[in-house]
């Protein structure tokens, strides 16, 4: 009885130890990418700790005193942090809100038009500048934009006789300016996005309620707008979680680094890099990268949170 | 059966489609017509879609150049091919394994991968470790490694395909052949998996090309690696810095481009990617439509 038991165990072991070993070549497999993740993603953590330090220019990076949450006590007592803040946020719900009227609008009219091919066309056309890199967009922008050479200055408002702007100096436009760049360069990949998903939506729904007499906008409210709110609610929830987080391209090459400009076109991406590259200050730079990912990290917490609660296999986990 | 109502619904989706198609065109459109301008003209007139004079010389600069410009590409080309290759490659890889649900250790690995989706250190604190810790200024590297090469998102994007696509009895049947994973992996998944290769390549592909930050942050402005796109950035902190000091237009020659040659350089900058936007759409498209389909 007791040699069985010992044969048994025996061979228990000896079968874990078996599968133990055909396991090796799968975490190989898997090693070079995870190797990239701990440099890329996990020591950038040990950096953090620079936003806790005094700078220290004499000795190495990792050499100042700690000081521990001066830095960020002086990042809050200067107007930056609220400008930045703001700016960021601000931003995100205009884009948020602004984005998801207009692309499920453009979506619903587009699966009206009834030659394919033509639509296609269309399809392709708005998407094109979605493949463009913001410095392209940034050249694009001072071709309409510039005061001296522009297309807007020179050929629509000289023959109206209005006087030229000087776009690059004139903070209450940019808002409108950025919002609208946002759209241009998105609007090809929302209208996709919202396109695959009505076409999902079964055609016998629209054919029974043609049947009943429904009008076309009954179709859409009743029918089409249901069928798209849960993803519509979904790319909500993401985009609140990143809320903290700006497009660094779209701020930072648009403007052209304009400093009358910064009031409205600074967010906590575009900060971070100018303390760092223009006025050197490291610590600052670092701390300012320590608040948004605390931040967002918290808001992402809680916005998975709402999603598990709204729609359980869309959480991130 | 089309009823005059579907018509007229259809009707106000080609206006609206139209003029969006113009305003996403149209950019693209000036950029080429001030390229093709004379200097003189478009500093008396601006970039205009109808200029009144044609010219070549922007173009006659910039083939003076073109040993900069045709090495900008050469860079852009070799890091994003190298990084791509690598980089799907890689995380492909790390999906298969993810994908094997009896792995020990897996949900570690799984929680590892999924934090950095929601915490990072910065990009400061990224500049940091690559430059004092990893000395990577200057050197093809620092094109190539930081934030691009993969991400947790295209992982479990791979790794979601692996598990639904692929049936398990395929893989077991070859494992009991005796085929290695390796093996498994490069004659069973990846084939199977091709659309999803394809696409997670393009994306990765498009960031590569499109990418100018890494130049920015690290390679010095007179790096002789410079990719096309840190070219374009450099040539706009140029006139930026002109404009700052207050020396505008006053400075139009020198190495400053002037107003039709910088747009020739954009154009020069953007019509491969306009070139090769035919098979990235269809792609890209596609793999749109796929991800709906599966939810």
């Amino acid at each position: 009885m007791r040699a069985t038991t010992d044969m048994k165990l025996s061979g228990v072991r000896k079968k874990n130890k078996i599968k133990w070993k055909s396991y090796i070549p799968l975490y190989l497999m898997a090693l070079p990418a995870l190797i990239y993740v701990f440099i890329n993603n996990y020591m950038p953590l040990y950096g953090m700790q620079i936003a806790f330090r005094e700078l220290d220019f004499s000795g190495s990076i990792f050499s100042g005193k700690f000081v521990w949450f001066d830095n960020f006590k002086f990042l809050f007592t200067t107007k930056d942090a609220m400008i930045m803040t703001r700016n960021t946020v601000l931003y995100n719900l205009l884009f948020i809100v602004v984005g998801t009227i207009f692309s499920v609008f453009v979506a619903i009219l587009f699966n009206e038009i009834l030659s394919k091919r033509l639509a296609k066309f269309y399809q392709s056309a708005v998407l094109i500048p979605f493949f463009i890199s913001m410095v392209v967009v940034s050249y694009l922008g001072f071709a309409f934009l510039s005061s001296e050479n522009g297309f807007i200055n020179n050929s629509i408002l000289k023959p109206l006789g209005i006087d030229p702007v000087s776009w690059y100096t004139e903070p209450k436009y940019w808002p409108y300016i950025i919002l609208f760049v946002h759209t241009w360069k998105g609007m090809g990949y929302s209208l996709l996005f919202i396109t695959v998903r009505i076409i999902t939506i079964s055609k016998d729904y629209y054919e029974a309620a043609k049947i009943d007499g429904a009008t076309k906008w009954q179709q859409i409210f009743y029918i089409t707008l249901p069928f798209l709110k849960p993803v519509i609610v979904l790319m909500t929830i993401l985009s609140i979680g990143r809320i903290f987080y700006s497009d660094f391209g779209l701020f930072y090459q648009l403007p052209m680094s304009s400093g009358a400009l910064y009031d409205v076109t600074t967010t906590i991406d575009t900060y971070s890099f100018r303390a760092l590259m223009n006025l050197g200050d490291i610590t600052m730079s670092t701390a300012t990268g320590v608040y948004q990912s605390i931040v967002g990290f918290v808001l992402i917490l809680v916005t998975n949170y709402v999603t598990r609660k709204f729609s359980k296999e869309d959480s991130l986990f | 059966m089309i009823e005059n109502k579907d018509k007229w619904w259809s009707y106000a989706g080609h206006i609206v489609m139209i003029i969006l198609s113009i305003v996403a065109i149209a950019p693209f459109l000036l950029l080429l017509m001030s390229s093709f301008t004379d200097e003189a003209t478009a500093l008396k007139n601006g970039y205009s879609f109808f200029p009144e004079k044609f010219s070549l010389n922007a173009y006659h600069y910039i083939s003076s150049q073109w040993e900069m410009i045709g090495k900008g590409y050469l860079i852009t080309i070799i890091v994003t091919v190298v990084g791509t290759v690598v980089g799907v490659i890689i995380s492909a890889m790390l999906a298969y394994t993810l994908s094997k649900h009896d792995l020990p250790g897996r949900n570690l690995l799984m929680f590892l991968l999924t934090f950095t989706m929601l915490f990072n250190g910065g990009l400061t604190s990224s500049y940091i470790v690559y430059t004092q810790i990893f000395h990577i200024k200057d050197t093809i590297l620092g094109l190539l490694l930081p934030g691009l090469l993969m991400n947790a998102y295209n992982v479990v994007m791979f790794k979601n395909y692996f598990e639904h696509s692929i049936p398990n009895a395929l893989l077991e049947s070859a494992r009991i052949d005796g085929a290695t994973e390796l093996n498994i992996f490069a004659k069973i998944s990846m084939p199977l998996s091709l659309p999803m290769f394809v696409t997670v390549g393009l994306t990765t592909a498009l960031m590569y090309w499109n990418d100018w930050t890494n130049g920015m942050y690290y390679l010095s402005t007179n790096s002789s690696i410079q990719s096309i796109q840190t070219i374009l950035n450099n040539i706009n902190e140029n006139i930026k810095f002109l404009q700052q000091n207050n020396v505008g237009n006053m400075v139009s020659t020198g190495d400053m481009p002037s107003a039709t040659i910088r747009m020739a350089i954009a154009v020069v900058g953007v019509v491969p990617m306009l070139g090769l936007f035919p098979i990235f759409q269809r792609w890209f498209v596609k793999g749109a439509t796929a991800g709906a389909v599966k939810e």
